[in-house]
């Protein structure tokens, strides 16, 4: 599904550099766990899957189901199946949830030379993923995360999520923001989409997280690189140990 | 949501300049009046039939103008107008004064149809009214080519016709309130229109009487070195209720074209006039040559106790807008309302605003603004609330938003707030905001395209104004905001 080969890349603006050749390969029905400390690079490798023009690649090459995702703009890369739920989701004033999540619906659709999808059937979708994920009809009435308590706006990521059904979730630290009851929520919603046929990477600095959505594979990673791989009992040697002996190590 | 996905059909089938109102009749035209002249003001006069008492209105008004001088406070900048190369009279050869639609020339019809105003009668079939019907007058150039529906709306009692007509059918009426609200000398352009001002349209609502349908006036300037200078006037008696609409287009032509008009409302006790304006003259090329310079005075008079009006405008289009409906809250308990949406691309000058003037007690008014800058345009709200000495317990609540969109152009706000009576309560609140680059790449990462990213973010923006709007007028404003705005993100 996702092949990440010796990827090296930096900030655009000032040159930084922040990953120093990252290889990861992510198989159709995996979930990949990937940890590390602060300023390890986590974050810009999920902004860099999803396209985001504030960095740079300088080496190496990511393929998606085959395909050059470097060559894809953003938006085609969603269309593709790649979904990014934002450690901070962003807010757009005056625009219900609701209507936004049935652009961003039928913009993959067409984009995918699908019809677009009638109002009725798509409310009956949202309607029932929505109950799942405990959002309510006013929630989906209110612009988009505008005002949203860390809770809701990451079941709003979320619920997306589960509305867009892509081939690849990345998840950028869902669980920064969430108290025990929300955690459980949300984790539930994405075991709920776990499947043979789609692959999921778990960015998180946390054990608790993975205590909900159980991985079959943990990376860490620290300045750039990723220094160690193992199964979920690598994270909770993390939990124990601390990051240092990696970071070090590296 | 559909008006998105529309849009962006839309906006990709248009050609490299936008905008799609470019085209040009071909029709046969009278043109005539060159130059600023007592001769002109004559020749206009005599060509509609006037009474004495109006010509010498005019003629008094240009001797006025001429010792006038152009006002510079405004945020625009533009070379001087040379009145005297220009035409003040153009019509369609074939027309003589509005008639039955039947009789209009094919080639005028074709031009409406081309700009998506119906202007056939929808009959009423076995007793289903149909849906949302509108009663239009056209003016093409100098003159009204048609008014529809006259007939039906006469059986209310309501009067929807050509200035024109109306000097000639109801001249009490139009002498008693014409330049009552905006006086001759109100200021430059304003006199330059009493003096030579075409066709427009004239609409009276009777005591009463709440209008069957909803009225509208379509202006179009087709002829070259033509200026367009219209005259509305709207009355709505004791109890009444009027909604109006109005639309502009013009051919796209690289030298500059003047529209100067006057819009007069008077509301009296208990009336209501909600007044909607989407104004898309040719806003320029990408160069910024051409386009129209559209110089409006509009104003609405609260004049009976308990009268409101309501002015809606989406500004889209012309090279400099200079215009600010203002409403004068004269009644006691009189209401005052102005919902606005400027959006500014290319090389456009915006400097519009509102007046609201309080002078009776427990008086309010609201006024939502939104401007939208994009491209190298300048966008400047410019607003007055004032409250006079006996508007006691006056009350405004106004609210100035501007978006920004890219690094080249500007927004501005140049409130200004009197308040002459302890009691009055004035609120002002105003943002500036841009796109952000986080709110671009999150749509994108949901799968929607650069121009369906702003297209939303910007629909979002203006939704409180949107609103504001009789419903297939919101549909058409979105579709033109999002087409103004293609091309404005890089």
């Amino acid at each position: 599904m996702l092949e990440i080969k010796n990827l090296h890349a930096r900030i655009a603006e000032d040159e930084t550099e922040i990953l120093r050749g990252i290889d990861l390969t992510v198989k159709a029905g995996e979930v990949h766990a990937i940890m590390g400390p602060n300023g390890s690079g986590k974050s810009t490798l999920s902004y860099i899957l999803a396209g985001k023009d504030d960095y740079e690649v300088t080496e190496g090459e990511i393929l998606f189901n085959g395909e050059n995702m470097l060559d894809m703009e953003p938006d085609e890369r969603a269309a593709a199946g790649m979904f990014l739920a934002f450690q901070y989701p962003i807010e757009i004033p005056g625009v219900a949830t609701m209507e936004f999540l049935k652009t961003a619906l039928n913009a993959q659709r067409k984009a995918r030379g699908e019809e677009a999808l009638s109002i009725p059937d798509f409310m009956k979708m949202v309607k029932s993923k929505a109950a799942d994920l405990n959002v309510t009809m006013d929630m989906l009435k209110r612009p988009l995360n505008v005002g949203f308590s860390g809770g809701e706006k990451k079941r709003s990521e979320i619920l997306q999520m589960a509305l867009l059904e892509p081939k690849l979730c990345v998840l950028d630290e869902t669980d920064s923001g969430l108290d025990i009851d929300a955690l459980r929520i949300v984790s539930e919603g994405v075991n709920k989409l776990r499947s043979p046929e789609r692959a999921m990477v778990v960015i998180t600095h946390y054990q608790r997280l993975l205590d909900h959505i159980v991985p079959d594979v943990v990376h860490v990673l620290s300045k750039g690189k990723i220094v160690k791989t193992g199964d979920k009992d690598l994270a909770l040697e993390l939990e124990k140990n601390g990051y240092a002996d990696f970071v070090n190590a590296a | 949501m559909p008006a998105v996905q529309e849009t962006i059909d839309q906006v990709k089938a248009i050609d490299v300049d936008q905008y799609k109102y470019g085209f040009v009749t071909d029709i046969e035209s009278e043109k005539g009046a060159k130059g600023l002249s007592e001769e002109t003001v004559r020749f206009l006069s005599a060509k509609k039939n006037e009474p004495e008492w109006m010509t010498e209105w005019r003629l008094d008004a240009l001797r006025r103008f001429k010792q006038m001088a152009e006002p510079d406070w405004a945020r625009v900048s533009y070379p001087k107008i040379d009145f005297d190369a220009l035409y003040y009279w153009a019509s369609p050869k074939s027309v003589e004064g509005p008639k039955s639609l039947d009789e209009v020339d094919p080639e005028l019809l074709a031009t409406y149809e081309k700009l998506g105003i119906p202007l056939a009668e929808q009959e009423i079939l076995a007793g289903v009214e149909p849906k949302n019907r509108v009663a239009v007058d056209a003016v093409f150039d100098s003159v009204s080519v048609v008014t529809t529906f006259k007939e039906e709306l006469k059986k209310a009692g309501v009067i929807f016709c050509s200035i024109s007509e109306a000097l000639r059918e109801y001249p009490d009426l139009v002498k008693k309130y014409l330049g009552s609200v905006v006086p001759v000398t109100d200021n430059y352009y304003a006199t330059l229109n009493s003096a030579v001002f075409s066709d427009g349209s004239f609409v009276y609502i009777p005591e009463g009487v709440r209008c069957p349908m909803e009225l509208s006036t379509y202006f179009r300037i087709n002829e070259q070195n033509t200026g367009q200078f219209e005259r509305t006037l709207i009355i709505a008696d004791k109890g009444s209720y009027v909604s109006y609409l109005e639309g502009c287009t013009a051919p796209q032509r690289d030298e500059n074209q003047l529209h100067a008009a006057v819009v007069e409302l008077v509301a009296l006790d208990d009336a209501e006039i909600k007044y909607s304006t989407v104004q898309n003259w040719f806003p320029g090329d990408k160069e910024g040559k051409g386009g129209i310079y559209n110089f409006v005075t509009k104003r609405g008079d609260c004049r009976g106790k308990n009268s409101k009006i309501s002015w809606t405008q989406v500004e889209t289009g012309s090279a400099i807008t200079w215009k600010y409906p203002s409403c004068i809250l004269r009644g006691d308990n009189s209401r005052g309302e102005f919902y606005s949406i400027a959006v500014s691309n290319g090389f456009q000058q915006i400097d519009s605003g509102t007046k609201m003037i309080h002078l009776g007690k427990n008086t309010s008014s609201r006024i939502i603004s939104k401007g939208i800058s994009a491209g190298k345009s300048s966008n400047t709200y410019r607003g007055l609330v004032s409250a006079h000495r006996k508007a006691s317990q006056a009350r405004n609540f106004t609210q100035c938003d501007s978006l920004l969109i890219g690094q080249d152009c500007g927004a501005h706000t140049v409130p200004y707030i009197e308040s002459k009576n302890a009691s009055a309560q004035f609120e002002h609140e105003a943002t500036t905001s841009k796109i952000s680059d986080d709110q671009m790449f999150y749509c994108l990462q949901r799968g929607l395209s650069e121009e369906e990213a702003v297209a939303l973010i910007v629909n979002g923006f203006v939704k409180d104004v949107i609103q504001q709007l009789p419903m297939e007028f919101a549909v058409e404003a979105q579709k033109l905001i999002s087409i103004s705005l293609e091309g404005s993100v890089g």
